[in-house]
């Protein structure tokens, strides 16, 4: 008899633990975090348990950027309820593609508290993707910007690279980045970004990566599509593409890494520009 | 094939009388359209403007040579006239008008590092064009309210190239546009539906096309916000609003 009443409890005890478990698993996601489903679609329902198991420490419950963390943290976390990126491929004030913001995830974003998310996987990367395009409406009313073109790189030359500096010179680059690129121009200690506080214009003497990526394209696209919310503007109405090459070239030169522009720049015995020199002609109206 | 082929040419005249039919209706309303002017003033004494330093940029600092240049938070011209003061209708508009795009594209110009005009008054969908008459690299940079439907932009416009066209999609009193290379540089844009008016420097201004009707007037100003008050305008009879801000 006793017997028997053990087999009983213990049967009982067996499908407790696996309703349980079952019951977790339907709620649950694969980061193990179980989240309320509410109006979510499954992947961002995934999202949501990543999101609060990976990202909410800083960008907050509400995708505001106003976490736990965010006060001790400068450059503060992206504000999701704007849906407003600095690394996009597409134009200035348009939303970004989805890969853009994965390209983020991957990268990091140097200089911030944002690390690489690489250890994720790519299903991981479009399930956080599609939550955090739940915290701002424009994701349903609008459609991301059309990417702006990147030919294809060009040969890198003397004339490139002297015309490049010139186009630095006339598109008053050094205002902000200073006439050596090191971010100390006239205009650097005013600027603030969209929420009024102080930033500062990037330092190419620093090292090779940029906010958003490390190579010739990611260069020639983040002065193109300029970084909403700072001060860094879009430069595509007024930059062809050969002359944008021409900027990569020439920028490349201010930076410390042993490269061939900065050792074209050597021979050619580049001077800093003199921004007191007289304006080059500019093409009339 | 045949009943095809009459389908088509039916709904061409009826698409061709629709749109005959829309442009007559149109001229005719314009036609009996009034206006409302009045006059803006200021109750005291306006706030000190502090004097801009344009060192930074010789280029601007030369064209206002002997001409001290001060912010514009509040300007004054004779008779305590307030300038810049955007007036349009708030309430009461019918929605064909209120849908009604403005034609003209004013411009919004960047000269001696200053916006011209300082507020710029523009219909919804409205273009507007920006031109940098200046020897110097601006960047325009927009900031409207988060979530109102208008999206912040960051172009950058340097010496000698081409004005571009834009409009904003929603209404928004009013848009702030700063140059983060010439941090003193600040201008509006507000965003009305329909008709507005913008006061000059005696502080007066008029609204035209205005159906008649009655309707709530709003009047804004970058310091002292808005003020509203009911006007109704007859056929062919201008009607008169006059406001008064008092200083702070």
């Amino acid at each position: 008899m006793r017997t028997s009443h053990n087999t009983v409890f213990l049967g009982v005890m067996a499908v407790v633990l696996a309703s349980g478990v079952a019951t977790a698993q339907n709620s649950g996601v694969s980061s193990g975090y179980p989240v309320p489903k509410g109006d979510l679609t499954p992947p961002q329902q995934t999202g949501a348990g990543l999101y609060k198991r990976y990202c909410v420490g800083c960008h907050g419950v509400k995708g505001d950027g106003n976490g736990e963390n965010a006060p001790y943290i400068d450059p503060k976390p992206r504000d999701f309820t704007l849906a407003q990126f600095k690394c996009r491929s597409t134009p200035t004030g348009t939303l970004p593609l989805d890969s853009d913001l994965i390209h983020t995830l991957q990268r990091g974003v140097r200089g911030s508290n944002m690390p690489s998310w690489l250890p994720l996987t790519p299903e991981n990367w479009d399930d956080l993707v599609a939550y955090i395009k739940t915290f701002s409406s424009r994701w349903k009313t609008e459609k991301p910007g059309d990417p702006i073109p990147i030919p294809t790189e060009p040969e890198v030359t003397a004339d490139r690279v002297k015309a490049g500096q010139q186009l630095f010179q006339r598109l008053e680059c050094w205002k902000c980045h200073g006439v050596e690129g090191r971010g100390d121009g006239p205009s650097a200690p005013t600027l603030t970004d969209s929420k009024d506080r102080a930033i500062t214009p990037y330092d190419f003497s620093q090292g090779g990566r940029f906010k958003c990526g490390a190579t010739d394209q990611d260069l020639y696209r983040i002065f193109m599509t300029g970084l909403d919310g700072t001060p860094m503007p879009s430069f595509a109405d007024n930059v062809k593409p050969e002359e944008a090459w021409d900027l990569v070239f020439y920028l490349r030169t201010l930076q410390p890494m042993k490269t061939k522009e900065r050792a074209i720049a050597k021979q050619l015995g580049l001077k800093p520009i003199d921004p007191n020199a007289p304006a080059a002609p500019t093409p009339q109206q | 094939m045949k009943a095809r082929y009459n389908f088509v040419a039916v709904s061409s005249v009826l698409l061709l009388l629709g749109c005959s039919l829309l442009f007559s209706t149109r001229n005719v309303s314009a036609a009996a359209e009034g206006k409302i002017s009045g006059t803006i003033k200021l109750d005291g004494t306006a706030p000190h403007q502090k004097p801009i330093d344009m060192s930074k940029e010789p280029s601007c600092q030369k064209i206002h040579e002997g001409h001290p240049v001060t912010t514009e938070t509040v300007v004054t011209g004779s008779g305590g006239g307030l300038q810049n003061v955007v007036v349009y209708i708030s309430e009461g508009l019918p929605v064909a008008a209120s849908n009604e795009v403005l034609a003209e594209t004013p411009a919004f110009d960047q000269k001696g590092c200053q916006y011209i005009p300082h507020v710029l008054a523009l219909d919804v969908n409205q273009h507007f064009r920006v031109t940098n008459s200046d020897q110097t690299s601006h960047n325009i940079h927009p900031m409207p309210k988060p979530g109102g439907g208008n999206q912040e932009w960051n172009k950058s416009q340097p010496p000698g190239s081409p004005p571009f066209d834009v409009s904003w999609k929603t209404e928004e009193v009013a848009v702030h546009v700063k140059c983060n290379i010439h941090p003193w540089m600040s201008g509006y844009m507000a965003v009305v539906k329909g008709p507005y008016g913008r006061s000059d420097n005696s502080g007066s201004f008029t609204i035209n096309n205005v159906p008649p009707g009655s309707y709530t007037l709003t009047a804004w100003q970058e310091s002292y916000g808005t003020q509203t008050q009911k006007v109704s305008v007859g056929a062919g009879k201008p009607a008169t609003a006059d406001f008064t801000f008092k200083a702070k």
